[in-house]
């Protein structure tokens, strides 16, 4: 007679890299530094990159300035409406071969809206990122982050990323220093970290 | 004639440019027409068209019914010809251009006797020549020796006149038909639902794409038409991200198209064009995962293109300029490769650019402390100047203001900013302090 034992190993997974967005979700940057906080995905993540800004918008990549690599991969949809804009999303998040979406919604998005995003991405295996206007963002977002850029030395470029929301997960804030616009990404390993207690999830 | 000389005798005479290229294709499509009287047409020179019509006249019911069906035609269509029936190619192309008619089987030489030498499609020079010792018409040719004919005017000239007399074989070369991608459906029934446009639509795609594929080149574009029984007409275009012939993939893209369609009473018939065609080379079929991905992202442009505009799906391209807003090119994505930038030494650029924006309670230059977008500013550190100068071959009325001095400021609120003045343009101002503008937010 055979017992059969089923073990099941609860395996931690989460990554050793803060700063890998968990894949097949949506996520939400705001904050001045969210498009340095883009470029810095976009350089992270492999395949076609596509950002979507609505037509109005006027400040735009500047290809010299982008992290190296970034530039020849990058679709740029300016759709004319807020709707347009909310199609080419879903639309992207939904097509397999994308690596990152990355998008500028003009408007506060919907939960509905939201949540369409998160089954796109789940249906497509995308990541997505929306640059959001301060508390202008969903509540079906995985995570979102708070990106400001801080005064530095004169051989460093500071950011401070605040993860204000997380799904599954903590909330944290790091001091890091990425030199958005040099050829190699990296992290720099004395990133300082605050240990005091992280502002209340919103 | 020349136009001034025709102005002065009419100065009121209307005059248009010549459009060769539309005359030419006008010629082309009455050539297509006229494959219905002959299997063999060739157009003729710039103004004519050719056709063997061995063996075809007892269909029209004889030649001279033949010509009478192809002038009566033409004239409802509105064009003035004149047509002639001949023997010999050259014979036909002789009586044609000189009032046309028939010249019965046999009686070549009486035919066209009448006509003057330049009928015969010889120079001007040996029109000339021909005229200057007294033979003016062809029938004064026709009896003369051919030695001493082709030693004073030329080889060129005898074989003009034996083609015209059927003594020298010159076939009708008719050109090869370019190959028309289109087709089309009638319907025994009208049909309404959009599942059924669908298929039929899948039908017709089989065939064009099959079509497509035996000449190698694959749709830019494809236009369905629909016909309605009430005469109706509707039209759905797509445009496709790089050339394809892939039903299924074309089909999907359709899908939008065909919803918004009304179909009133039905829809009886059904037509598929392709208006733009690209070279397509054969290419291997649900290969590696690097062609399906390619795939599947050209199909993501061509659905995104068809709804915002495919001026509205961009590509960065890298450009030749140092002035920052030609230093890349947001051209459309599906009618350009990616090109990787070349690496470029200098001072570091900003992430993002937008149109300046001048900077208020400027102190200091380079600037203390400033206001941009509400909100104050005090500068930790600034490095610069660097001095772009403007394009003096391009009149770009941004940079009317002269060369630029750009600084990277860090201030103490945390933003990397791109500042730049504009020296030239104070030694003109009345007074007060440098202009101050931003163009650029750094990482």
């Amino acid at each position: 007679m055979w017992l059969k034992v089923c073990v099941t190993m609860r395996v931690d997974s989460a990554p050793p890299d803060p700063f890998s967005l968990r894949p097949k979700r949506v996520h939400e940057a705001e904050g001045r530094g969210r498009r340095a906080f883009a470029l810095f995905q976009a350089a992270r993540h492999s395949g076609p990159l596509v950002w979507i800004l609505p037509a109005h918008a006027v400040e735009v990549p500047m290809l010299r300035g982008l992290p190296k690599g970034v530039g020849e991969r990058l679709h740029l949809l300016r759709p004319v409406n807020e709707t347009d804009l909310l199609w080419c999303i879903e639309e992207a998040l939904r097509a397999a071969p994308v690596g990152l979406v990355i998008a500028e919604p003009s408007q506060p998005l919907s939960l509905t809206a939201g949540r369409r995003f998160q089954l796109a991405a789940e249906a497509g295996q995308t990541t997505g990122l929306m640059l959001i206007q301060t508390d202008a963002g969903s509540n079906a977002t995985e995570t979102r982050w708070n990106c400001e850029p801080m005064a530095s030395n004169p051989d460093s470029t500071l950011h401070h990323w605040t993860l204000k929301k997380n799904k599954q997960g903590t909330l944290r804030s790091w001091i890091l220093n990425w030199n958005g616009a040099s050829a190699a990404v990296h992290m720099v390993s004395e990133a300082g970290e605050r240990y005091q207690p992280a502002e209340p999830a919103r | 004639m020349a136009l001034a000389d025709a102005r002065a005798i009419c100065p009121d005479l209307a005059t248009r440019p010549a459009d060769l290229a539309t005359d030419a294709a006008a010629l082309a499509s009455l050539r297509r027409w006229a494959s219905r009287y002959a299997p063999m047409v060739a157009s003729d020179g710039s103004d004519g068209l050719m056709a063997d019509i061995s063996g075809v006249p007892h269909l029209f019911g004889g030649e001279a019914d033949l010509r009478e069906d192809l002038q009566a035609r033409l004239e409802r269509a509105g064009l003035a010809a004149i047509s002639a029936i001949a023997g010999t190619r050259g014979a036909a192309h002789a009586l044609a251009r000189h009032g046309g008619g028939i010249v019965a089987d046999g009686r070549l030489a009486e035919g066209i006797g009448r006509l003057p030498v330049t009928a015969l499609r010889v120079d001007h020079d040996t029109a000339e020549a021909l005229a200057r010792v007294g033979l003016s018409r062809i029938s004064d040719l026709i009896n003369l020796p051919r030695a001493p004919l082709a030693r004073r005017f030329g080889q060129g000239l005898v074989m003009r006149l034996d083609q015209a007399l059927g003594q020298y074989a010159e076939p009708v070369a008719a050109e090869p038909e370019a190959p028309h991608f289109g087709v089309r459906m009638t319907l025994p029934e009208p049909i309404g639902l959009q599942a059924d446009v669908m298929v039929g639509l899948e039908r017709l795609l089989d065939r064009l794409c099959a079509k497509l594929a035996q000449h190698r080149m694959g749709a830019r574009r494809v236009r369905l038409e629909l016909r309605r029984v009430d005469h109706g007409a509707m039209q759905v275009e797509i445009g496709l991200a790089r050339p394809m012939r892939d039903p299924v993939r074309i089909a999907a893209l359709f899908a939008k198209g065909v919803d918004e369609i009304d179909s009133g009473f039905g829809i009886d018939a059904m037509r598929l064009s392709v208006p733009v065609v690209e070279a397509l080379a054969p290419e291997q079929i649900g290969g590696g995962p690097t062609i399906r991905h390619e795939d599947a992202l050209a199909d993501l442009l061509s659905s995104i293109g068809n709804r915002i505009g495919f001026d509205r799906v961009l590509r960065l391209l890298p450009a030749d300029s140092r002035i920052p807003e030609r230093s890349f090119l947001l051209a459309p994505a599906v009618y350009t490769a990616p090109e990787a930038l070349r690496h470029q030494a200098g001072p570091q650029r900003p992430i993002t650019l937008f149109p300046p924006e001048p900077v208020m309670a400027v102190s200091g230059s380079p600037p203390a402390s400033f206001r941009w977008r509400r909100m104050r500013f005090t500068t930790l550190r600034a490095m610069g100047p660097e001095r772009i100068t403007p394009e003096w071959w391009f009149d770009d009325p941004a940079w009317r203001s002269g060369l630029r001095d750009y600084w990277r400021i860090e201030t103490q609120q945390g933003p990397r900013l791109w500042l730049f003045t504009t020296p030239q343009a104070q030694a003109w101002q009345a007074s007060g302090g440098a202009d101050w503008y931003a163009q650029g937010e750094f990482a």
